[in-house]
């Protein structure tokens, strides 16, 4: 993305005015025309047209499948355990089926299904609520479909939390550094007053590794010998692998009735794919 | 003017410091939420605004409600709001005021505040809500200033004036609107999905607004020389009348569309708030309070003998300020958050220091509200007659 000389001069001259001087100017222009991960592309790096996630609940048997894919985000992500409902933050968890699909829910609904954890996480909207409402672009939409956060530019106004109507998001009461039990030196840690949320690891795809959590039950899988619950892909590419399941799998969203076109889709039976 | 402010009565003073010794005991919690987090107050993941934003929502509307003494008085020369269109601008700017520090101390990162006018962000409703609020505050204290300048000189306003006092008149309702669609456009917020939603607002700020220009009509009057006028306080009496029956109303719309149609989101935040829900039942007290203070205010107002009656006029307008401040500044916020996006139940109910911290903005706001009705009433005392010709103070 290129920035002529006039809009350089311009952004400059209205930095000056407000009285921010030159490095702000840069700072600006950092933000606003670039992203994080894509000021010096690592080759390896994973790219696509729109990330997408398929969960098929039927691999997930065990407490500890959903435990391990769980604790292999949070802990790379440092995400804080806090102990209480009040202050929690979490970017994965599981849900029952009545509460992860509000309205969907009979009476006569298979025991299966009826008690069956399904995991949740931002669903990296096609059409975000959350960045729609956000004051400061600090929620954004890069190109390749990942909703991200800039936690230096978050002011805390909490509206991305009102708009997302999936309960993606959570946000630091508290500074959170004491409640992480294990510090990953190579991802930042939060401070209090921003919000935050899954981000597909797009940290982990510029480096050419796939999501913590994928990566998680796809290790499992391996062990027991199975198909993992988790697939990530290439939704733009119709060989790629959440392609092919979405083609041969029904599949839901979460809410689609509301038009945030949700990446995250869900198989809840049956027959093994790929 | 200023200076006016400077030489009252010790009953003034003793106001005055009252109201400064409330702003710092709230400014200590702030600091003590400041270092500490928002974690302090009692909002959560999953009701993530509480009482700040509520009160941020409800004040909107009192600073809007200017409109409703300016209007007629500009736009239909009705000559009974001249004393008191002073009045409701100064009324508007420490409203507006507060709404500015109520989204101030609800701000996770309140030094970054500047973010979101060096990276404007057109598609968010909070950037123009910002926008209009901050134009609006700079209207009202032109206006207010110029105005009441004027009159000390005994002259009529300047004509360039003139302009800006439309422009006031239309900008007034835009703010609530505004801010009614902070919340009208979010998708699977039920409580608030709803087209009616700016129109609610903008009936009950124009009766919360003008009960709170009644009340402090007969304080001024109470205590200082100065008249508003019988006529005046009459004709807001009959304002509040008409917005609170439309408010009312509006409230029954949502109450049928969700109950006739009994789709189970649209049920619940109702269910929530005035029954209960899952046996969670916080907020149900609090609800049928503000329900009883608005059928018994529009008793005493619908029956013409009461509203006549200035003491049972006064009740009434206090009456529909609270059944207000409880339905807009608490209920309607945090029935959004609940049940949540899960459809489970997580209540809210704020912690000491928030509330402490709230009291602490809503004294600021009375703090510059008394400076500017000591100075438009010291103003009026000394000019004697209104515009009209008619003497503006008591004997
Ligand atoms: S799930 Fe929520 S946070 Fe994630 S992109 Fe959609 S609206 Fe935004
Ligand atoms: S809390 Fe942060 S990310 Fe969310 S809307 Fe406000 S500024 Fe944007």
């Amino acid at each position: 993305m290129s920035i002529n000389r006039r809009q350089f001069i311009k952004i400059a001259g209205i930095s000056t005015i407000m009285g921010l001087g030159g490095t702000s100017a840069v700072d600006l222009l950092q933000r606003n025309w670039l992203e994080a991960a894509q000021y010096s592309p690592d080759p390896k790096a994973l790219t696509a047209k729109r990330w997408a996630m398929v969960v098929d609940v039927s691999k997930l048997k065990t407490e500890d499948d959903y435990k391990n894919i769980m604790d292999a985000c949070h802990r790379v992500h440092n995400v804080p355990e806090l102990g209480n409902p009040k202050d929690e933050i979490k970017w994965i968890w599981k849900e029952t089926y009545e509460h992860a699909f509000p309205g969907q829910e009979h009476e006569y609904l298979t025991e299966g299904i009826k008690h069956k954890p399904f995991l949740m996480l931002c669903n990296h909207c096609d059409n975000p609520p959350c960045v729609r409402v956000c004051p400061t672009k600090a929620t954004f939409k890069r190109k390749d479909g990942i909703v991200m956060m800039d936690m230096h530019r978050c002011i805390g106004c909490r509206f991305c939390m009102a708009g997302c109507p999936f309960g993606a998001r959570s946000f630091n009461w508290k500074d959170p550094r004491p409640f992480i039990k294990e510090e990953n030196k190579e991802f930042p840690t939060r401070m209090k007053g921003v919000v935050e949320k899954c981000t597909f690891c797009y940290e982990r795809l510029a480096k050419g590794l796939i999501p913590a959590c994928v990566e998680a039950s796809q290790e499992a899988a391996k062990k027991a010998g199975t198909k993992p619950g988790l697939v990530f892909g290439d939704l733009s590419d119709p060989n790629s692998e959440v392609r092919r399941i979405l083609s041969s799998h029904f599949s839901i969203r979460r809410k689609s009735e509301l038009g945030t076109q949700p990446s995250v889709y869900y198989i809840i039976g049956g027959n093994d794919h790929a | 003017m200023l200076e006016t402010a400077l030489k009252g009565s010790r009953k003034y003073w003793g106001l005055i410091f009252f109201l400064l010794a409330i702003i710092g005991v709230g400014f200590i919690f702030y600091l003590q939420q400041f270092f500490y987090g928002l974690g302090i107050t009692g909002m959560s993941r999953d009701v993530s605004w509480g009482v700040y934003i509520g009160q941020f929502t409800f004040l909107v509307g009192v600073a809007a409600a200017a409109v409703m003494v300016v209007l007629p008085y500009y736009l239909h020369n009705y000559k009974k709001y001249g004393r008191i269109s002073v009045l409701a601008e100064f009324l508007a700017i420490p409203s507006v005021i507060m709404c500015m520090l109520f989204i101030f101390v609800d701000m996770g990162q309140p030094l970054r505040v500047l973010n979101v006018i060096l990276h404007p962000t057109p598609n968010s409703v909070m950037f123009f809500d910002m926008l209009v609020l901050s134009g609006y505050l700079l209207l009202n204290v032109l206006l207010g200033w110029t105005i009441l300048g004027a009159e000390r000189k005994g002259m009529p306003p300047p004509t360039w004036i003139k302009p800006f006092i439309y422009i006031a008149i239309a900008w007034a309702p835009s703010i609530h609107i505004v801010t009614a669609f902070l919340y009208a456009g979010l998708p699977g917020r039920h409580l608030w999905l709803s087209a009616i939603m700016a129109a609610r607002f903008l009936a009950s700020a124009f009766a919360a607004g003008p009960a709170l220009i009644i009340i402090l009509c007969l304080i001024v009057r109470k205590y200082t020389k100065f008249d508003p006028g019988r006529e005046a306080i009459q004709a807001l009496g009959k304002t509040i009348t008409y917005t609170m029956i439309l408010n009312v109303m509006f409230l029954g719309f949502e109450v049928f569309t969700a109950f006739y149609s009994t789709i189970p989101g649209h049920m619940h935040p109702f269910d929530y708030l005035y029954v209960g829900l899952d046996g969670y039942t916080k907020l149900v007290p609090m609800m049928w309070l503000s329900s009883i203070l608005a059928i018994s205010a529009l008793v005493l107002l619908l029956n013409p003998n009461w509203r006549k009656n200035e003491t049972t006029l006064a009740v009434a307008s206090v009456a529909v300020f609270f059944s207000l401040w409880i339905d807009k500044g608490f209920g309607l916020i945090v029935g959004g958050f609940v049940p949540n996006m899960f459809e489970r139940v997580f209540e809210y109910w704020p912690t000491i220091p928030e509330a402490l911290i709230t009291l602490g903005v809503w004294a600021v706001g009375f703090l510059i509200l008394t400076i500017l009705y000591k100075i438009a009433t010291t103003v009026k005392e000394e000019v004697v007659y209104d515009k009209y010709g008619e003497k503006q103070i008591k004997i």
